[in-house]
C-alpha cells in the first residue's frame, strides 16, 4: 500500500500521545460495539443462507419429503437414505467417475502449469503480456464456454476433431469425444485442463518468485547442477504452493457441475456422471429431496473431511 | 461526501425500481405464456397477435428448448412462481401438476363459457386435458396434438440409379417402409453412400441422454415390435411385458439402427440434432415429431418436393410415441382472469383453424373432421393415422423417475454398449419397481 | 556472478528463447477456442458448420451479422408467398431474416436476461462489499471472540456444492416468494460472495498501518470517522480488486441461476446455451451471444491482473 506523507508526522506524534484506547472510548461508540455493528450483518446473512439451509438438509435427509409434493405426508426414514447412498453401487460408480475426473484434472494441471510457470519465471522479453492471456480462459464463464466446448467437439463439423485430424492424419468423423464411452470422460478432462492450468500456472508463479535468489546462488557456488537445484531448491520450496493449488482444485471439482452439465449431462450412458450431476437428477428432476438430502451431507461431509486432512498435511509441508 | 450520500441515494432508488422487474408497469395487462422453443410456437407467437388486437392484453413469450423444458417448468411449477400465466405442458405432467394443484381446474370454466371437450379429438382429451385418467376432471384444453413420425428425402428415393440398385438387392421398390425391418433396409442402403459427391447417413434417430430423448425415440421401436408397459390385466404387474422376447427383439432392432445407420456422433441427439442433420442433407431418412413437419415442408433446401413423411412403421403391431401439449393456467397466476380469456378465444373453431393453417396442430373436430382436412398438408393423412396409434409413456405423478430409469437403462445399453437388451429391460423393471414401491403404488 | 554463463538469476539467452517459444506455443493454443467464437459469432449459420472449417474472413467467408440478428430476434418460417405479399421489409435484421425466407416475430430474451445479469452481479458486488469491508475491518481491528471460528465458518461456506445449497434455498425462497426473483439471487449471490470479500479485504485491511487511524483519533476524529476517513480511501485498490472478483463470481455463475430461476430473474449463462434457431443449433447467434457476454470479463482480467492471485487463493498468497 502507498504511504500518506500527512499521516506519518501525524503518527510520529501520536506514539508520545495520550493513550489511544481511551481516546477513542470517550466519544463514539465502543469498539465492542463497533465490532458487533460491523461483523453482524455479514453473519446474520451467512446464517440465513448457509447455516440455517445446511441444518434444513440435515433434517431433510432423514425423511422422505419431496418438495413436488408438498402436501403428501412427511414420514421420518431414520438413516434409511444413508445406508441406501451408501450401499448403492452406481452411486459408488458415480463416485469413481467423479475420483477420476479429480485425480486427472489436478495432475494435468500441475504438471503443465508448473511447467509453465517455471519457464515464464525465466523472465523472456514480455512474458507479462503472454501470462495475461494465457489466464483469460479461467476468468470466463465455465458454463457458457463450455457449451462452445460441445461445438469444437462435432466430430463432423468441429474444430477440435479438425485440427487433430490435421496433426495425426485420423479421419476426423471417425472418433466422437462427447459420444465415446471410452473418450468421453477425458472430453471433459480436456476441457477442464484447458480452463484451469492457468489457475494452478499463476500459484505456481509465486512459489518460484518466493524463492530468494541468494539460495540460488550459494548453490552454484557449491557448483550443483541445474538439475540438482531444480530437484533440491525449486521443488521443494514450491511445494507448499503447488499443495494449495491442488487443495483449490481439488475443492471445485468434487463439486464440478456445470462445465460437465453442457458438455455431456452426465453420458454416454452415465460415464460422466459425477457426483454432482447426479444429486442434481435426485434433488430437482426426481424431486426426492429427502434422498437428496443425504446425499448432499454425504458429499459436504467428504469435501470438508478430505479438505481437513489436506489442510494438515499442507501445514506440516509449510513448517518443514 | 454528500455527492457520495445522493449517488447512493440514486442508486437504492434506481435499484428498487429495477428490483421491482417488469410487473411494476402494468397498466395494459401483460400475461405470460410458457412453452417449449420450436417451430409451433413461433406459429403461436403469430396467432396470438389477434388475441391482443381483440382483448387489449398484451402476450409475452417465454419457450424454453426441449432438453431443458420438462426440467426448468416443473422447477418453476415447483417453486410456485409466477413466471407463467399459461402454461402449455407435456402430457406427462398432468397428474403431478393437478395433484400438486399447479394447474386450475377448467370443468365450471367450460360449463360457464360453453366450450365442450365433445368438440375435441377424444385421443386428445384423454391425452393432454384429464386427470384421474378416464374421468371427466379437466386440466388443460388440447392445445397441440403431436406423435412421432418420419421424414425421408423423396427427391433422392426417386433417383433411377438408386432404385435400380435397391431393387436388385432387396426385390423391392425403394419406398417409404412399411415396416420396421424394411426401415432399417433402407437406412443401411444409404448408410456412407456418396449422394452428390457428398457422404450421406442412413437415418436420424433420437439418443439423447440428459432428458426424455432417447425415450421418446426407443418406444417407436418397442411399441411395433410388441412392448408393453404392464399386464393390460394387472396394473403394475411388468414381468413379462416390459422384458417379454418381443420388448428385447424391439430394443435390441434400436441399438442396431443407432449402430449400422446412424451420422457419426449421433450419441446425444434429439429434436434439434435431427432437424440438423436432415436439413444439412446428411440423412436420407428422420425420426421426429410432427410439429416440425411444416416447417420442414417449408424449408428452401430440403423441402416441396424433396421432403416425403410416413408414419412410424408397424412390425409385429403398429405404435407410435404420443407427443403433444394441452393449455393450462398456472394457479399461482395474478392474472387468471385474462389466462381464461386466451383459452376462451383460442378454443373458438376459427381460432383453431388458423392454428392449423400457421402450422400448429389442431386437435379440434372443426379441424381434423373436416372432409378435406387430409389435403391441406402432404402431412396430414399420415398425421391422423399417427393419432390413431399413439401411446403414451407413464402418465403418474413419478413419472420424472421413471423417464430417468429408462433414459439411463436405455442409453447405458444402446449408446455406451453395457450388458445385454434382457439385462437392461430386467433392470428397468427393477428401478420401476423401486419407483412404484415408494410411492405406495406396489 | 558472472562466472557462470547459466546462472538461475539471470538464464541464458537460449533458455530464454526456448521458454518464449514453448509459452507463446500455449497461449496461441489455448486461445484458439475463444478465437473460434469470435469469428463463429460473424459467420453466417452454413459457413459456421462447414468443413472443412473457414477460418479467415473474406477469404474463406463474408462476414455478417447474420449471428447478432438472430441473438436478437426471434423468428418464423414462411413460403416465399407470403413474405412477398408482406410490407417492404425494415432493413437490417428483417432483411437478412427474409433473404432466409423467414420474418422476425419479435425481440429474442438475450437481452432482458444480460439486463438481469447486469443487476444481479452489481448489485450482489454491492452489498458484498459494504458487508464485506465492515466484517473485514472489525475483524483485523479487534479482539472478536472465536475470531478463527468465525473465519473458518465464512470460508466453510464455500465448500458446499451449489446444488446442496440449492435444495434447502429453493424450499426457502418458495415459501418466501424470492424464486426466480433479482432480489433472491442477490441475496444469494452475495451470501457466496462475501466470505470472497471478507477474507480478501482482512488481507488488504490487515496491511494498512493502524497508526493511522490511531493518529487521526488522537487529532479528534471518532473510530467511525476514522474508519470512514482513513482507511477507507486507504484500502480503495483492495476494495476495487475485491469488488471484481465478486462481479465476475456474479457474471459466471450457472448452478444457482439454472436451478433457481426461469424467467423473470433468469442470468446469461443459463440462458446463452439454450439459444436455438428455427431448427437446429443457431452457433453464430450462440457466438455471437457468447462473446458479448465474455467482453466485460476480458477487460476485467486486464484491470485485475496485479491482484488476480490475490484473489483465487482467498488471500493465502499475496506476493
Amino acid at each position: 500500500m502507498n504511504q500518506m506523507p500527512s499521516f506519518d508526522s501525524i503518527s510520529t506524534r501520536a506514539a508520545a500521545a495520550t493513550p489511544v484506547r481511551i481516546a477513542a472510548r470517550v466519544r463514539g461508540l465502543s469498539d465492542t460495539a463497533i465490532a458487533w455493528l460491523f461483523i453482524t450483518p455479514t453473519m446474520l446473512l451467512l446464517l440465513a443462507i448457509n447455516l440455517f439451509p445446511l441444518i434444513w438438509t440435515i433434517q431433510l435427509s432423514f425423511t422422505n419429503y419431496r418438495a413436488n409434493r408438498p402436501n403428501a405426508p412427511v414420514r421420518n426414514v431414520g438413516l434409511e437414505h444413508y445406508q441406501t447412498i451408501l450401499t448403492d453401487p452406481d452411486i459408488w460408480a458415480r463416485m469413481q467417475a467423479t475420483a477420476h475426473f479429480v485425480f486427472w484434472t489436478i495432475l494435468l494441471q500441475t504438471v503443465i502449469g508448473f511447467a509453465l510457470a517455471y519457464l515464464i519465471d525465466r523472465k523472456f522479453r514480455g512474458h507479462g503480456f503472454w501470462t495475461t492471456l494465457i489466464l483469460i480462459p479461467m476468468m470466463l464463464s465455465p458454463a457458457v464456454v463450455g457449451n462452445f466446448w460441445t461445438f469444437l467437439y462435432q466430430p463432423q463439423i468441429g474444430l477440435f476433431n479438425y485440427l487433430v485430424s490435421f496433426v495425426s492424419g485420423v479421419e476426423p468423423a471417425s472418433f466422437q469425444m462427447l459420444g465415446d464411452v471410452s473418450l468421453s470422460p477425458w472430453a471433459i478432462i480436456i476441457v477442464d485442463t484447458w480452463m484451469w492450468t492457468p489457475y494452478v500456472m499463476l500459484i505456481c508463479l509465486a512459489g518460484l518468485r518466493s524463492i530468494p535468489d541468494y539460495i540460488y546462488e550459494a548453490a552454484e557456488v557449491d557448483r550443483a547442477s541445474n538439475w540438482r537445484q531444480f530437484v533440491s531448491i525449486t521443488l521443494p520450496m514450491c511445494l507448499p504452493f503447488i499443495m494449495l493449488a491442488v487443495l483449490f482444485r481439488g475443492i471445485e471439482n468434487f463439486k464440478m457441475f456445470d462445465l460437465v452439465n453442457l458438455l455431456t449431462a452426465g453420458g454416454p450412458g452415465s460415464t460422466t456422471e459425477l457426483a454432482s450431476i447426479t444429486l442434481k437428477r435426485a434433488a430437482f428432476e426426481a424431486w426426492r429431496t429427502g434422498y437428496s438430502s443425504a446425499f448432499a451431507v454425504i458429499m459436504f461431509v467428504m469435501i470438508f473431511g478430505l479438505a481437513n486432512i489436506y489442510v494438515k498435511a499442507l501445514n506440516q509441508v509449510k513448517a518443514r | 461526501m454528500t455527492s457520495l450520500r445522493s449517488l447512493a441515494f440514486a442508486g437504492a432508488a434506481a435499484a428498487s425500481y429495477l428490483l421491482a422487474g417488469t410487473g411494476a408497469q402494468a397498466q395494459s395487462k401483460t400475461i405470460t405464456l410458457c412453452w417449449a422453443a420450436w417451430d409451433p410456437a413461433n406459429a403461436l407467437v403469430e396467432l396470438s397477435k389477434d388475441f391482443t388486437a381483440k382483448t387489449g392484453t398484451q402476450m409475452k413469450f417465454e419457450f424454453v428448448p426441449w432438453p431443458n423444458f420438462a426440467d426448468r417448468m416443473l422447477n418453476e411449477l415447483n417453486a410456485k412462481g409466477r413466471l407463467c400465466d399459461l402454461m402449455i405442458g407435456d402430457s406427462q405432467w398432468v397428474g403431478g401438476s393437478a395433484e400438486n394443484g399447479h394447474y386450475v381446474k377448467l370443468n365450471d370454466f367450460f360449463a360457464k363459457e360453453g366450450i365442450k371437450m365433445s368438440d375435441f379429438s377424444p385421443a386428445t382429451v384423454e391425452g393432454y386435458s384429464t386427470w384421474p385418467k378416464g374421468t371427466q376432471n379437466y386440466w388443460a384444453l388440447p392445445a397441440m396434438g403431436d406423435a412421432v413420425g418420419w421424414t425421408y428425402r423423396k427427391d433422392w428415393f426417386a433417383r433411377p440409379d438408386l432404385q435400380a440398385a435397391f431393387k436388385a438387392k432387396h426385390g423391392r421398390d425403394l419406398a417409404p417402409p412399411k415396416t420396421q425391418t424394411e426401415l432399417k433396409q433402407i437406412a443401411e442402403f444409404f448408410q456412407n453412400r456418396e449422394i452428390d459427391g457428398k457422404k450421406v447417413y442412413g437415418a436420424s434417430i433420437y439418443t439423447e441422454r440428459g432428458s426424455e430423448g432417447i425415450t421418446m425415440g426407443v418406444t417407436n421401436a418397442l411399441y411395433p415390435f410388441g412392448f408393453q408397459y404392464q399386464d393390460p390385466k394387472k396394473p403394475y404387474a411388468m414381468d413379462g411385458f416390459v422384458n417379454s422376447p418381443d420388448a428385447v427383439a424391439g430394443l435390441e432392432f434400436y441399438k442396431s439402427l443407432y449402430k449400422c445407420c446412424t451420422p457419426p456422433g449421433a450419441s446425444n441427439g434429439y429434436m434439434q440434432e435431427g432437424l440438423d442433420a436432415f436439413k444439412s442433407g446428411q440423412v436420407a431418412m428422420q425420426m421426429n415429431f410432427f410439429a416440425f413437419f411444416p416447417g420442414l415442408y417449408k424449408d428452401p433446401n430440403v423441402g416441396g418436393d424433396k421432403i416425403g413423411f410416413f408414419v412410424n412403421p408397424s412390425e409385429k403391431t403398429s405404435g407410435s410415441q404420443l407427443g403433444g401439449q394441452g393449455i393450462s393456467v398456472v394457479s399461482y397466476s395474478q392474472n387468471r382472469n385474462e389466462a381464461l380469456a386466451y383459452i376462451k378465444w383460442f378454443a373458438d373453431p376459427e381460432i383453431q383453424k388458423r392454428w392449423w393453417a400457421l402450422g400448429g396442430y389442431s386437435c379440434h373436430k372443426a379441424v381434423l373432421d373436416d372432409p378435406n382436412f387430409a389435403k391441406t398438408a402432404p402431412f396430414a393423412a399420415d398425421f391422423l393415422t399417427a393419432m390413431g396409434q399413439v401411446r403414451d409413456f407413464w402418465q403418474e405423478p413419478a413419472y420424472a423417475q421413471l423417464l430417468q430409469a429408462t433414459q439411463r437403462r436405455v442409453h447405458d445399453y444402446v449408446v455406451a454398449d453395457q450388458g445385454t437388451a434382457k439385462q437392461a429391460l430386467d433392470l428397468l423393471i427393477q428401478d420401476w419397481t423401486k419407483v412404484f414401491k415408494e410411492d405406495g403404488k406396489l | 556472478m558472472s562466472a557462470n554463463a547459466h546462472s538461475v538469476v539471470e538464464p541464458s539467452a537460449g533458455a530464454k528463447l526456448a521458454a518464449s517459444v514453448l509459452v507463446i506455443l500455449y497461449a496461441c493454443v489455448a486461445l484458439i477456442p475463444l478465437l473460434w467464437i469470435g469469428l463463429t459469432s460473424i459467420k453466417s449459420p452454413p459457413d459456421s458448420i462447414a468443413y472443412p472449417p473457414k477460418v479467415v474472413p473474406f477469404v474463406h467467408f463474408t462476414p455478417t451479422a447474420e449471428g447478432f440478428c438472430n441473438l436478437f430476434t426471434t423468428r418464423s418460417r414462411q413460403t416465399p408467398d407470403y413474405i412477398a405479399g408482406l410490407p417492404p421489409s425494415t432493413g437490417g435484421c428483417d432483411e437478412v431474416a427474409r433473404s432466409r425466407n423467414m420474418v422476425v416475430v419479435g425481440a429474442s430474451n438475450y437481452v432482458p436476461r444480460f439486463v438481469n445479469s447486469l443487476i444481479i452481479a452489481f448489485g450482489s458486488t454491492a452489498l458484498s462489499i459494504v458487508l464485506g469491508t465492515a466484517a473485514a475491518y472489525a475483524f483485523s481491528r479487534f479482539r472478536v471472540p472465536l475470531k478463527d471460528d468465525l473465519m473458518f465458518f465464512i470460508l466453510s461456506t464455500r465448500m458446499m456444492p451449489p446444488i446442496a445449497v440449492a435444495i434447502p434455498v429453493f424450499l426457502m425462497y418458495r415459501e418466501l416468494g424470492l424464486s426466480d426473483t433479482r432480489l433472491g439471487m442477490i441475496l444469494l449471490y452475495t451470501s457466496v460472495n462475501v466470505s470472497l470479500a471478507v477474507w480478501l479485504l482482512k488481507g488488504f485491511i490487515d496491511e494498512i498501518p493502524r497508526e493511522y487511524e490511531e493518529a487521526a483519533m488522537i487529532d479528534g476524529y471518532t473510530r467511525l470517522q476514522a474508519f470512514w476517513k482513513v482507511v477507507l480511501p486507504q484500502a480503495t485498490t483492495g476494495i476495487v480488486a475485491t469488488a471484481i472478483f465478486c462481479l465476475i463470481f456474479a457474471w459466471n455463475e450457472y448452478a444457482f441461476a439454472v436451478l433457481l430461476t426461469s424467467g423473470a430473474a433468469q442470468t446469461a449463462p443459463p440462458f446463452i446455451p439454450i439459444i436455438i434457431g428455427e431448427g437446429g443449433q443457431d452457433w453464430p447467434a450462440v457466438a455471437a451471444g457468447t462473446a458479448l457476454f465474455l467482453l466485460p470479463i476480458l477487460v476485467f482480467t486486464v484491470l485485475l491482473r496485479k491482484h488476480l492471485l490475490r484473489g483465487i487463493t482467498f488471500g493465502a498468497v499475496r506476493k
